[in-house]
């Protein structure tokens, strides 16, 4: 039953950095079309679980299934092939080419052959990149930067989009600009699982979400659930029970 | 005190730019006094020491002169315009790109070539060797750009690479009896393995580490060659054969059976045909490599390398296999070396190891930042200069590495990214 597939079935997964042991058997699912998001604080392993998810650091134990198909311990370029883009945390965008070189770099796993088409709609969904499109992207303000990112990611048109806190260090009316982008690419099919610190704004986007606590999962639920949950309004929204 | 004076509005008046001048002028007085004084000033005699004030007193009175002059040409209008085509602000936030309307250079390349082809023909022997010279620094330079100025793998070895290429030539003629045209695609495919076994163990360093190891890779080639007598020769070096026709040689009288190139068509020998011919062969390779890298540049690959210089991380995470990315820039820069090392021994006619020690390394390595790192046009320029150069100024020979020294300084100050900035292509995409 293939409809019934999610999208990516991670079960039971450890990693770790050497002694240190980063994931504690985390299990959790991301539905086909859905915005799924992992709140936790610093140090939750958040990033790891993402970075997992692609391949480095591999898991010591358990499971990662993207569309039923087993992908734990594949080479991350050929995870990137299966349609699974990232956007990386602090962004990462090569300063020193230009905006539209950087979205072609996003084009690699597919190859050369949609580029027109692809650019077009990165450049509709975000029109700030098509009027800098010739800018080092070095020079690209910090919001600008992350939409760049995003866009890189959409190039290689994945199914799933891994974003790795796309808020960081930016101001909250361009976080808030970026989350609604991310309602539209949703919109147009594709599944984003989002990791954040931003706890309230993340949970207001997504339709679930799990909290992540010193490696392993301590809650998971809609969004609503989790915006009204007390302990998280307590550790993560600042909100005294 | 910066060289570049501070810039002046347009409306300050002369009586400003004067004062600046004399502020300016009395500034560099006071310093070059101080860092003159000690050394001009002070001669030692015998055992005495003789005051000589008027010395440092009357340079640094004409540093001062030259400084006013310099202060004060800067503010006219070409001044101005030369100040302002120097300046180090100048292409800091925006980049270059290339667009169509930038592509009408071609007539003046078409130019460049007929006369790089026509050079030899004008040149003296002596003329001609500085120019072979210069072109195997030119393909140097472009080899190391694929590595260290468009991957951003900073080689300190690369000369290892040359010698594989030297050495495929002269013990592919002793022990194998092959010829310059079989071993040029050989050594080039020899260079490009020595690459690929560089490449591999270094995959996971990153700067600092990276130059260490590779500066080590060069000197075990180095000492390999050195010390490995019963096969290199050692130190005594080992003759490497000239090029030849389609057969046809370019000696006096041809070594069994051969026909020199001067009998066949009826020409007075001239030891200077073969140089003519290395020259030519030489040229037509430059050529056909800065193409080849220009047009890497704007392919998938080449912008690999340039994404990994920038970030190795993000191009994991975009799904570039970065091992391969590696691999092809160390391989393809070394078979660009390789290619060099040929030309070197052909044209030397004999080989040693002394000629790959690591200055030779860092004098490619100059080669590349002085040009721009990652810009074709840059790396062959700067490598005619500094070939070049120092040929023309022979008579201050004494000086060169002084005044190497003051080119890289002024280059710091004036142009950073080195002496062409790299251009980056624009894209015609269509509905765009």
């Amino acid at each position: 039953m293939p409809e019934q597939e999610p999208l990516l079935d991670i079960q039971q997964l450890d990693a770790r950095y050497g002694a240190i042991q980063a994931l504690r058997g985390v299990s959790l699912r991301v539905e086909r079309g859905e915005i799924v998001t992992l709140i936790g604080a610093n140090g939750a392993g958040k990033s790891t679980l993402l970075m997992s998810i692609f391949g480095d650091p591999r898991p010591s134990a358990g499971h990662i299934r993207y569309l039923g198909r087993d992908i734990t311990g594949l080479p991350t370029h050929a995870i990137a092939k299966l349609g699974i883009a990232q956007a990386p945390e602090g962004r990462r965008i090569f300063p020193a080419m230009r905006v539209e070189e950087n979205l072609l770099m996003g084009a690699t796993p597919l190859g050369m052959q949609h580029i027109d088409t692809d650019l077009i709609k990165v450049f509709e969904l975000f029109p700030r990149l098509k009027e800098r499109r010739d800018q080092r992207a070095g020079t690209l303000s910090g919001g600008e930067q992350q939409m760049l990112a995003i866009g890189r990611a959409l190039m290689s048109r994945p199914q799933l989009l891994l974003l790795d806190e796309p808020s960081l260090g930016l101001a909250p009316l361009v976080t808030q600009r970026i989350f609604a982008i991310l309602g539209e690419i949703r919109a147009t099919g594709t599944t984003i699982f989002l990791v954040e610190q931003n706890a309230r704004q993340a949970l207001k986007l997504a339709q679930r979400g799990y909290v992540l606590v010193n490696g392993a999962i301590r809650l998971s639920g809609s969004g609503e659930e989790l915006l009204a949950n007390p302990e998280v309004r307590q550790a993560y929204l600042g909100i005294r029970a | 005190m910066s060289l570049t004076p501070t810039p002046l509005t347009s409306a300050a008046g002369p009586t400003a730019v004067l004062r600046q001048a004399v502020l300016e002028a009395a500034a560099s007085f006071v310093l070059a006094l101080l860092l003159l004084g000690p050394i001009v000033g002070l001669v030692l005699d015998g055992y005495q020491i003789k005051n000589e004030l008027q010395r440092p007193l009357l340079i640094a009175a004409l540093v001062a002169l030259g400084r006013f002059l310099f202060t004060l040409a800067l503010h006219t209008p070409s001044g101005r315009f030369w100040l302002e085509r120097f300046s180090a602000h100048r292409g800091k936030t925006a980049i270059l790109v290339q667009s169509d309307s930038d592509r009408q250079h071609h007539g003046w390349l078409l130019l460049l070539f007929i006369a790089g082809l026509a050079l030899p023909f004008l040149a003296n022997k002596y003329a001609l060797t500085v120019l072979i010279q210069a072109m195997i620094y030119v393909l140097l330079g472009l080899g190391l750009n694929i590595v260290v100025g468009l991957a951003g793998l900073l080689d300190l070895g690369y000369v290892a690479f040359y010698a594989v290429g030297a050495y495929g030539l002269a013990l592919g003629a002793q022990y194998l009896d092959i010829g310059f045209w079989t071993a040029l695609p050989l050594a080039a495919l020899l260079a490009a393995l020595f690459g690929a076994l560089l490449g591999f163990p270094v995959l996971r360093m990153h700067g600092d580490y990276l130059a260490i190891v590779t500066l080590g890779f060069g000197e075990i080639i180095r000492l390999v060659l050195n010390n490995w007598l019963s096969l290199t020769g050692g130190p005594n070096g080992i003759a490497a054969p000239a090029p030849q026709l389609f057969g046809l040689e370019f000696s006096r009288s041809a070594r069994e059976g051969g026909l020199p190139f001067h009998e066949y068509f009826q020409l007075a020998y001239n030891p200077l045909h073969r140089f003519i011919f290395i020259y030519l062969v030489l040229f037509l390779v430059v050529c056909l490599m800065a193409l080849v890298v220009n047009r890497l540049r704007n392919m998938p690959v080449g912008r690999a390398w340039e994404a990994l210089r920038e970030d190795e991380i993000a191009c994991r995470a975009l799904g570039i296999n970065h091992v391969l990315v590696k691999l092809s820039a160390f391989m393809m820069g070394a078979m660009v070396g390789g290619i060099a090392g040929v030309f070197f021994a052909t044209y030397q006619g004999f080989i040693n190891p002394a000629s790959f020690n690591f200055f030779e390394s860092a004098l490619i390595l100059a080669i590349v930042v002085l040009g721009g790192l990652g810009s074709t046009s840059g790396v062959i320029l700067a490598a005619l200069v500094l070939t070049i150069l120092p040929e023309v100024l022979r008579a201050f020979a004494d000086y060169r590495v002084f005044a190497f020294g003051v080119l890289m300084v002024l280059m710091m100050i004036w142009r950073p990214r080195g002496l062409i900035q790299p251009r980056r292509r624009a894209f015609d995409v269509e509905g765009l």
